[in-house]
């Protein structure tokens, strides 16, 4: 929300509680204590605000949250376009001095998010409250019951009501009452968030002496059944979700694989720059996009349709620009091949940032492509990546047909397998070449139609593909379309599968691991050609 | 049988008619033959290169083996050097020596040279060098680190450089010489590891007439003291050489005798000629 | 017996070399700490703390291109990950600095600064014992040598070479830089170590401090140097030319090939650890984008535009091309890039063998 957004808020709160101006309902020494130099101090008075229970709390955290509550001589000021006494609002004139930030490490941070979202609970604004709501269903604090319990029974939509029941079970879960903490369990267990889970499962743990977390039995057996109801309602949207997921990114990596697939694995052409055709069909896109809003607003939904083939065609030219003028004069010399195309990935990158700026640009989704696909329990497939599993799927199509059904693909075919004989029955190889260069940038081109649509869009984006497009062609087997497919899908799928247990960017190391190691295994990746069409 | 008598291999083994001791590490030579090819299949995606191949070289014997492309003359030879590991099937280098659980390195320093079809010598070292690194020594990382050439190791280059022709292009690139004065040095190279078995692969490919006369003349004199096994198109060359020839087809030995044999044998015309 | 130790060392470098090198190692070891420490400031003769810190880290990068030529320009194994036992060598070395910074941190803990941030209440079980010197020098050898003798092992081992070499030491640097971006991993994450006070008790701040360094940097260079001299001259070297250039022949004549590339590539390892150690406290700053596959692959360049093959080439090319970032970083920044993308091309195109073939060339001509 925006700072003048806030700015009416507040005052609305203010009419609505009729309340004094701002600072007179908190108590001084309490806002003081926000800027004590101990971090239990500053919780505890953090605390301390929300079992007061003001709304009048909420643009001091918040400006607490953003590094705008500051210290001038000894006075706590709130600090935006202007500075304000944070007890009594009044303007203060800061002059040439600078007030110091009052520090919070990421333990306040926390108590923060949680402290304005329960605070929060009492603003009119629906989707505030929801939000809020979201956020105290698994992480609120003791001090937050009685507000909790408060907004409870004043609250009458039904979503953000089983939230906060569900935010109330959790800290009731605490109570000294039997009986108040079965019935807490028996509301967890209708919830659809994961993490109620994990706290009901801390009930079970048993001490080192024998003892249970929670004494009662009955209460611990009711935890079981609300366990296994919690589970039950989310295998089978999870196991989909997850599958789905991996599909997602494996398409992803095969959209950016697939161009190398062609260059690299048919050609035996390290192009370094291969990232940066992939870079190049997201800008093109992203100028597709800008003309589009400008001449043809009223079919701004339509204009990935026209991206696409622009995206193919520009970097295709690009592609064939690149293997006349360079590559061609390198053939047989892979080495050499590698660094002069990661200097010529060097300057595209460095010749955008000169054309359209350092920044990442905007590329926004069209209408058709926003949303999800509600699939049940907490996972929704999120339309615009369903979009690129098909388009996936359209590439792929494309390029195999391409490769077998045209004189094209059988001239490549020709050349890669014996350039000699080819030669020798009148193929003009040399256009087969460039015309092959191309098709494989072009297809890098779509592949960076997609990319545009899920993830920034910069002069960087190239260099971030480019490690996993190599790791994808050569796991699956230079020369082999049906295993890059494979092994983009897979890698896809085990990525996805693995980030529950390790976190992203360990499951990406793992992977990268893996794959050193099978490629250590079998050196000519999962589809090997053996014999001796491979010594050579 | 030929040859034992008049080579130098090491029979130290035996013991007077009584059995003989095995020797880790030591080529045990008591029945006479130096290499055994023993029912080796080799397979590329299908497609038997070696199909239950299985022959016996004798001690100091120089053989051909001819055949006709794709007979599995060149993958036969991976698969004694260690370059091709055999599905099924062993190789033997005296009665005790199993060279398939062997690397290349090793098998070459127990005593097996190979040459290579196209001649592969290290360009750009000097022809003085290149045979400086065939040399018998100790060839780990460790020694070689701190090796220096003795005289004696000086004088035995300069004796093979003679021996090969090459003393006038001790000091030029390998890279410069011409392709036949390659082979040469590439059979320099190979009798500086002072090997038990040479293998060559089309040895006289691209030589002059001369050239392949000269060739001819040193195998002859290397035999006895080596065992030669020759891999070879050119006939005339084989019939220069050849004591006893071997014929593969489709992977197998298709027959076996001398050039005089060879050349009556029903199957072998109808292979070279075609049905 | 001084005989073979003095041809020896004729073979290593000619007379004009030895004297070239004498030279060079008097100014960096002697002229330049000495003048720093007894003239003033203002005189003209005096070098700044900014020339001692650009040359100290050009010749920090010159190790690496020695490093670099003795794995790519001898044995013909071209590396798209030696950044990261550079940067390997450099973490070890900046461990220690950090714990050279005791209490004096913005928050007063005996813990770094990004551990207090993240709310940590101790050091890490691998923290253990990075306060002592010894251990931090013995971990800038050892991590890089093990992770490049193990890596080496299993890569030699299954016959992995020419790109398919170079795409995986590139994907294995990709994937430390990313376990090094995390914060959970112990490091600092992105910010990696900064705010080095001192090194051995003497103050980073110090002329002196930076004068010393300087000079210890000049030496391991020239020991470096040295060390790659005798091996290129020696068989061992010939024997990795061998191996670049007909490696199944290598093996036929029974060299057990994998053993030579393993030592070569460990040793490379080894010493780009130690350059990346000399580094760090210079510089004042070790951070994971040092592990970018970028910046592995400009090592490569500096090399090719020397000339590999030819260990002064390297050190020319590191020279060169390091010289002209630092100028065109200040002067034209954002033309820089285009300018070393150019570089590659050029050099691999018009110029295979660097810039040393065309100072040969002319010696020949004269």
């Amino acid at each position: 929300m925006t700072r003048g957004g806030w700015r009416i808020l507040v005052s609305v709160l203010i009419w609505l509680l009729g309340a004094a101006p701002v600072a007179h309902a908190l108590d001084p020494a309490t806002v003081r204590q926000l800027a004590a130099e101990d971090s239990d101090a500053k919780i505890e008075a953090i605390n301390r605000l929300v079992t007061e229970g003001d709304a009048a709390a909420i643009p001091l955290l918040k400006a607490m949250q953003d590094d705008r509550l500051q210290m001038l001589r000894g006075r706590l000021l709130i600090v935006g376009d202007d500075a304000r006494d944070a007890l009594t609002g009044e303007p203060v004139s800061v002059g040439a001095e600078t007030p110091e930030t009052i520090i919070i490490i990421n333990r306040i941070r926390g108590v923060l998010g949680t402290a304005l979202a329960a605070l929060r609970l009492q603003v009119p604004v629906r989707a505030t409250r929801l939000t809020a709501a979201r956020a105290l269903a698994v992480d609120a604090s003791e001090e937050m019951l009685p507000l909790i319990q408060r907004a409870l029974t004043r609250e009458s939509d039904p979503e953000i009501k089983s939230l906060l029941a569900q935010a109330a079970a959790v800290l009731e879960l605490k109570s000294p009452d039997s009986e108040a903490r079965r019935r807490a369990v028996q509301v967890l267990g209708t919830s659809d968030n994961p993490q109620t889970k994990q706290l009901l499962t801390v009930l079970l743990v048993k001490a080192a002496d024998g003892s249970f977390a929670e004494p009662e039995v009955a209460v611990r057996e009711e935890a079981q059944q609300a366990i296994r109801d919690i589970e039950a309602r989310f295998v089978v949207p999870r196991a989909l979700g997850t599958l789905f997921s991996g599909l997602s990114l494996g398409s992803v990596l095969l959209l950016a694989a697939l161009g190398l697939a062609i260059t690299f694995g048919l050609m035996g052409i390290i192009n370094m720059a291969h990232g940066e055709m992939l870079m190049i069909g997201a800008y093109t896109t992203y100028v597709v996009q800008v003309l589009f809003r400008q001449y043809f607003p009223g079919a701004f939904d339509a204009y990935l349709l026209a991206a696409v083939p622009a995206a193919f065609v520009i970097t295709a030219l690009v592609g064939v620009a690149l293997e006349r003028g360079v590559i061609r004069h390198l053939y047989g010399r892979p080495l050499e091949t590698l660094l002069t195309t990661w200097g010529i990935s060097l300057i595209l990158i460095q010749l955008v940032r000169t054309i359209f700026g350092a920044q990442n640009v905007e590329v926004e989704n069209p209408i058709w492509m926003s949303g999800g696909f509600a699939l049940g329990g907490d996972v929704v497939l999120p339309y615009n990546r369903v979009v690129i599993v098909f388009f996936a799927a359209f590439v792929v199509l494309l390029v195999w047909a391409l490769l077998n059904r045209t004189r094209l693909g059988l001239n490549v075919r020709a050349v890669t397998q014996n350039r000699a004989m080819a030669d020798c029955m009148g193929i003009a190889t040399p256009r087969v070449d460039w015309m092959t260069f191309g098709l494989g940038s072009g297809i890098a081109g779509l592949g960076g139609v997609a990319l545009s649509q899920i993830g920034n869009v910069g002069p960087d984006l190239g260099q971030a593909y480019i490690v996993d497009s190599f790791m994808v062609v050569v796991l699956g087997g230079v020369g082999q379309l049906a295993g890059t497919i494979i092994a983009a899908i897979g890698l896809g799928e085990v990525n996805k599968l693995l980030e529950p247990y390790t976190g992203a960017v360990l499951g990406k190391i793992l992977v990268l691991v893996f794959i050193i190691l099978f490629i250590q295994k079998r050196p000519q990746g999962m589809f090997a050609l053996k014999g001796r069409a491979v010594e050579n | 049988m030929t040859g034992v008598s008049d080579q130098t291999l090491i029979v130290e083994g035996r013991t007077m008619g009584l059995g003989h001791v095995v020797r880790p590490g030591e080529i045990d030579l008591s029945h006479g033959s130096i290499l055994y090819v023993d029912s080796v299949t080799v397979s590329f995606d299908g497609f038997k290169a070696l199909n239950d191949l299985s022959f016996a070289i004798d001690a100091g014997e120089l053989r051909c083996v001819i055949g006709p492309n794709g007979a599995g003359k060149t993958t036969m030879m991976d698969v004694i050097t260690g370059k091709t590991r055999p599905d099924t099937g062993k190789v033997y280098l005296g009665q005790t020596i199993d060279l398939t659980e062997m690397g290349e390195y090793e098998i070459a320093r127990i005593g097996i040279g190979r040459k290579f079809q196209k001649p592969t010598v290290f360009e750009s070292h000097t022809v003085f060098e290149n045979l400086e690194l065939a040399m018998k020594a100790d060839k780990s990382v460790w020694t070689v680190l701190f090796q220096r050439l003795s005289g004696e190791q000086r004088d035995r280059i300069h004796e093979m450089l003679s021996r090969i022709g090459l003393t006038e292009r001790a000091d030029s690139l390998a890279g410069m010489l011409s392709h036949g004065q390659k082979q040469w040095l590439e059979i320099g190279m190979l009798l500086m590891q002072d090997p038990q078995i040479l293998l060559l692969d089309e040895p006289a490919a691209g030589m002059s007439d001369e050239e392949t006369a000269r060739t001819a003349e040193l195998l002859q004199t290397l035999a006895g003291r080596h065992s030669i096994v020759v891999v070879e198109h050119d006939m005339e060359f084989v019939a220069s050489i050849a004591r006893k020839v071997t014929v593969l087809h489709e992977g197998r030995v298709l027959a076996e005798g001398s050039m005089d044999r060879i050349q009556n044998d029903e199957r072998v015309i109808e292979v070279y000629l075609g049905r | 017996m001084m005989g073979p130790v003095t041809t020896r060392l004729t073979q290593l470098l000619g007379a004009r070399g030895w004297a070239v090198l004498a030279a060079l190692v008097a100014v960096v070891l002697v002229a330049i700490p000495l003048t720093r420490a007894w003239l003033p400031p203002e005189h003209p003769l005096y070098l700044s703390d900014y020339f001692v810190l650009l040359t100290g880290k050009i010749m920090c990068y010159m190790m690496v291109a020695l490093a670099m030529d003795l794995i790519w320009g001898y044995a013909g194994i071209l590396s798209l990950g030696h950044g990261l036992f550079f940067a390997l060598g450099g973490y070890a070395m900046g461990m220690y600095l950090m714990r050279e910074i005791g209490t004096e941190g913005q928050y007063q803990s005996h813990l770094p600064d990004y551990m207090v941030f993240l709310d940590w209440k101790e050091f890490p079980w691998y923290w253990a014992g990075t306060e002592y010197f010894v251990l931090a020098v013995l971990k800038v050898i050892l991590v890089p040598g093990l992770l490049a003798f193990v890596f080496g092992w299993f890569a030699f081992r299954s016959r992995i070479k020419g790109v398919y070499f170079s795409i995986i030491t590139q994907a294995l640097t990709f994937a430390f830089m990313l376990l090094f971006f995390r914060n959970d991993t112990g490091f600092g994450g992105n910010n990696g170590f900064t705010d080095f006070k001192r090194i051995l008790g003497f103050s980073l701040a110090e002329p002196a401090t930076k004068s010393a360094l300087f000079a210890v940097t000049g030496l391991f260079l020239a020991l470096t140097f040295l060390l790659c001299r005798y091996l290129v001259t020696s068989k061992f070297g010939r024997l990795l030319a061998a191996v670049r250039d007909a490696e199944s022949r290598t093996m036929f004549c029974g060299y057990n090939t994998r053993d030579y590339k393993l030592f070569v590539w460990t040793l490379s390892a080894i010493l780009c650890g130690i350059a990346g150690a000399l580094y760090v406290p210079q510089v004042g700053i070790i951070n994971p984008s040092e592990m970018s596959p970028a910046n592995s692959i400009e090592i490569a360049i500096w090399v090719a535009v020397g000339g590999r093959g030819t260990l002064s080439g390297a050190l020319l090319g590191a020279g060169i091309v390091n010289g002209a970032k630092s100028w065109f970083t200040v002067a034209f920044p954002e033309f820089w890039l285009y300018f070393l993308g150019a570089l590659f091309i050029f050099v691999t195109l018009f110029l295979p063998r660097g810039v040393m073939s065309l100072l040969n060339a002319r010696r020949r001509a004269t």
